[in-house]
């Protein structure tokens, strides 16, 4: 008996886990994009980048409620939100990386959005009925946001000299952040063992043939797939640049606990 | 006594009575057309005395669905329903095609172009194959009409607009700018 409860704890403990990666990526992407507001280069490209983080906070919302309901612990997707600390986030290094130029920020929502689209079709297959739901309804949204980004990073590559330049050293640098996405660690074993997600490394072969697509038509060249990978922010090792996002976006509920509107 | 409460609750309006109602409340974003026609609304039953209304987002951060939670309970609070609990359906994830075409006659008279494009279609995306052509920057374009004057000559200026579920078109025989509804 006792060992069924271990047993069971063990696996909404790594369903917990498993939906802190989904929802803590998408939130940390969202308040990223949401950071061009009233800044971006054309009033057309303030309300798309603006619109992706409306979708990317209303899925990071579903998968961090799912989270706190299977935690069980009285905590609720606020909480989640603003009352962790960097080491307890479980995105992916890439999308806590700087907003930089308007290449940098472009070239990041297409190597996630690339990723994304092919997880969240992985993820209607899931063994788990909601997690399922919040793929298909995720889905739609992220198919809209993935020909946007390829479409401009096919803009910028096929572009100007400089345009070309620096969505070329964007990607270059960028780069290394991808590696995560298709690594797997334990917790992606145990998750996979148990059909709720798919192996994140069969995910690869279809992204690099998509990403192959675009650098092609942006004349860009792709890095190497093999090129050395940084690893990390799926187990709560961070960049620097996590504890600013956080200290900004936590502001409110640290200063004054248990503010609402 | 409140004999006038209590005969309301004898006569239970019938769900047909209670979709005419939400049929005449007004989607937050785009006043001409109703939460109905936008097929957010997905079923209406009576548990008891408890009038119970599904509904769906359109878009997972959509701002307006608080908005519309509160709009749909104040509307049927106001014919006498005294209890009434909403409830969000995710799955099948809400889609254009459910838009009516009364709905889409409306949003082309306001000036936005209706869905025009095939729905996408979750379920073919999952061979890899499908997955990919549906990104692929080869998938045919669609043609938007342009609600203005007609013409089919117009492009797209950014897939999102004023909202998510809008896109930003130009015609390029009336130049007009237009809100294109995008399908879903």
């Amino acid at each position: 008996m006792a060992n069924d409860k271990f047993t069971k704890d063990k696996f909404a403990s790594d369903k917990f886990d498993y939906l802190l990666r989904l929802g803590d990526t998408a939130l940390v992407l969202s308040q990223q994009l949401s950071k061009w507001c009233g800044k971006g280069p054309a009033l057309e490209e303030d309300m798309a980048l603006t619109n992706v983080a409306l979708d990317l906070i209303g899925q990071a919302r579903m998968w961090l409620s799912y989270a706190a309901e299977i935690e069980g612990a009285g905590r609720d997707e606020d909480q989640l939100a603003f009352l962790r600390d960097a080491h307890q986030f479980r995105n992916f290094l890439l999308v806590e990386q700087p907003n930089g130029s308007y290449a940098d920020t472009l070239m990041r929502q297409f190597l996630f959005d690339s990723w994304h689209y092919f997880q969240l079709q992985a993820l209607l297959q899931s063994s788990d009925q909601r997690i399922a739901e919040i793929a298909e309804k995720s889905l739609k949204e992220v198919t809209y946001h993935l020909r946007r980004s390829g479409d401009l990073v096919v803009r910028l590559g096929d572009g100007t000299e400089l345009s070309r330049s620096k969505v070329q050293a964007a990607a270059n640098a960028l780069w290394p952040y991808t590696g995560e996405m298709f690594n797997a660690d334990a917790l992606d074993d145990a998750i996979t063992a148990t059909g709720i997600a798919p192996d994140p490394g069969t995910l690869r072969a279809a992204w690099l043939a998509h990403l192959a697509e675009i650098f092609a038509e942006a004349t860009l060249t792709m890095p190497a797939p093999d090129a050395w990978m940084q690893k990390g922010g799926k187990q709560g090792v961070h960049t620097e640049h996590l504890g600013y996002l956080l200290a900004e976006m936590q502001f409110l509920q640290r200063a004054y606990p248990g503010a609402q509107w | 006594m409140d004999t006038q409460a209590s005969t309301r609750m004898i006569e239970r309006p019938d769900s047909a009575q209670v979709w005419s109602w939400l049929a005449a409340v007004p989607d937050p974003e785009i006043p001409v057309i109703s939460i109905v026609d936008l097929g957010i609304v997905r079923d209406v039953v009576w548990h008891a005395d408890e009038c119970v209304v599904t509904i769906t987002p359109t878009y997972s951060g959509c701002p307006a669905m608080t908005v519309i939670a509160d709009a749909i309970s104040q509307a049927l609070h106001e014919r006498g329903i005294e209890r009434v609990r909403l409830q969000t359906q995710l799955s099948p994830a809400w889609t254009t095609d459910w838009m009516s075409e009364d709905g889409k006659r409306k949003l082309h008279a306001y000036g936005i172009a209706p869905p025009a494009e095939q729905v996408i279609d979750i379920s073919g995306l999952r061979s890899d194959a499908a997955a990919a052509s549906a990104i692929s920057r080869k998938r045919p374009l669609l043609v938007v009409v342009c609600p203005h004057c007609g013409s089919s000559h117009t492009r797209v200026t950014s897939q999102f607009g004023s909202t998510p579920c809008k896109a930003l078109y130009r015609c390029d025989d009336c130049l007009e700018p237009f809100d294109y509804f995008k399908c879903h």
